[in-house]
């Protein structure tokens, strides 16, 4: 399952990201939900500001991290989706 | 054993309630106002709580909202860096108020739900006009964007509702329903032969969430908790017990869950007397069920016993009269076929006891 590639992903109020000084990593605070992020998933969250699309922000970390697009943009898309259908994450279109 | 910190906090900031549901979790002997503690002693558990790993903060009671100190508790939480969510009825929240606990940073609202119209919603939480001032309360909160889950518990005499109350909470804007069906702890025991569903209804109830579940994915999210006694594995009882969450009540006292008072061999320490890290990795009552060297048989060998914990511990002393027993819902519990014939053998009872009137 991938996102359109002009679609918006919206960190939605009501989730956080957080540092979590005890554990010494990044979480996303949600209602009754705390996900870990390892350090893929926090990459992917950052580059998450509610205005760029979702080809954006793909083909940013494609570039950051020299990686096939292709396979980005089927990952990004694929991680985004679960966070939606737990509503973690809305998608402005 | 390694123990981990706790991720979840819940803090019942009073006993104090203007409803009286029957299926209330709080203790049967309830804290009385002037019992309950003061902000700063508050203020400096939730800094606590945070230095020592907790995440997440529920602000619950009794009703929070009789708190006149809501607002300051709930800035103290988010200054600590806590998600904070706040579990009400919404009886007592104003519109003023909601405002100010928006400014001071809440998180979350998580709303309970009684019943889908007045007539059943008054009637369990004994408190009439209570629906429509929730339902105002609702509808503030929708306009100020607050996040928002639905929490119903469900019984013998409202299940059918279920659908209703999914409806409900579509309407509401609301990202998250709770459907738990009632859990027979504190209030909610006295009221066992009056709460207890029909096995049609917990079956029904299964498959309401299951397709409402497929139908509204990505729209609402949908937690259940099914019905205890109808099942045959025991519950995962708060993710083990001094594993994940700790509770405070009202008086201070530290809890591994809000129903640990009813084991009567467990003493408890009080927040603003004793560290919180040391109750939580060095109390006796902490201590006491956590890993396995506790457990009896038919626990100790069960290949189950890292997943579910041999149960509720609660439970075990409520029905067993032991709390290192098997939680007698256990298939392998030789107490099992009382729990099953309370769920075959309804003795239907119509009346209910109502939680005692609001402590002053």
């Amino acid at each position: 399952m991938t996102l359109p590639a002009a679609s918006i992903p919206v960190i939605p109020r009501g989730v956080r990201l957080h540092h979590d000084k005890v554990r010494n990593q990044w979480v996303l605070l949600a209602p009754e939900r705390t996900i870990s992020l390892d350090p893929i998933g926090h990459a992917i969250l950052l580059e998450i500001d509610g205005t760029r699309t979702f080809e954006t922000i793909a083909r940013t970390l494609a570039d950051k991290y020299d990686a096939p697009l292709d396979q980005i943009t089927s990952d990004v898309g694929e991680y985004l989706h679960g966070l939606m259908i737990r509503r973690i994450m809305d998608v402005a279109t | 054993m390694k123990v981990p910190p706790p991720i979840a906090m819940l803090a019942e900031l009073t006993h104090r309630c203007p409803l009286s549901c029957p299926y209330c979790s709080n203790p049967l002997d309830l804290a009385r106002k002037e019992q309950e503690l003061p902000t700063h002693v508050w203020a400096d558990a939730f800094r606590q709580a945070a230095d020592l790993g907790v995440l997440q903060l529920h602000l619950s009671g009794g009703e929070p909202a009789a708190r006149r100190d809501l607002t300051e508790l709930v800035a103290a939480a988010r200054a600590a860096g806590l998600y904070t969510n706040l579990i009400t009825s919404a009886i007592g929240l104003t519109e003023r108020r909601l405002q100010d606990l928006d400014e001071a940073g809440l998180d979350h609202v998580q709303l309970s739900l009684q019943g889908t119209d007045a007539e059943m919603a008054d009637y369990i939480g004994g408190y009439k006009g209570g629906f429509k001032r929730k339902m105002q309360a609702a509808e503030w909160i929708g306009e100020l964007g607050i996040p928002l889950t639905l929490n119903t518990v469900l019984h013998r005499k409202n299940l059918h509702q279920l659908p209703q109350a999914i409806e409900m909470a579509m309407d509401m804007g609301a990202r998250r329903i709770e459907v738990a069906i009632v859990q027979f702890h504190g209030w909610a025991l006295k009221n066992r032969d009056s709460l207890m569903p029909t096995k049609e209804q917990a079956d029904t109830a299964s498959k309401i969430v299951a397709e409402a579940r497929k139908r509204l994915e990505g729209r609402l999210v949908l937690d259940y908790v099914p019905a205890d006694y109808h099942s045959n594995a025991p519950k995962r009882c708060m993710g083990g017990w001094g594993m994940v969450g700790l509770n405070i009540a009202p008086d201070g006292h530290v809890l591994p869950c809000h129903a640990a008072q009813t084991i009567p061999q467990l003493t408890f320490e009080r927040i603003g007397e004793t560290p919180l890290k040391d109750i939580w990795y060095h109390s006796a009552a902490f201590n006491a069920y956590r890993g396995d060297a506790w457990m009896q048989e038919p626990c100790r060998s069960c290949e189950f016993k890292g997943r579910d914990f041999g149960g509720c511990r609660c439970q075990a002393m409520a029905l067993a009269g032991d709390a290192a027993a098997t939680d007698p819902v256990c298939s392998k519990s030789p107490l099992h076929h009382k729990v099953k014939a309370l769920v075959d053998n309804q003795d239907v009872v119509e009346d209910l006891t109502f939680r005692a009137a609001a402590a002053p």
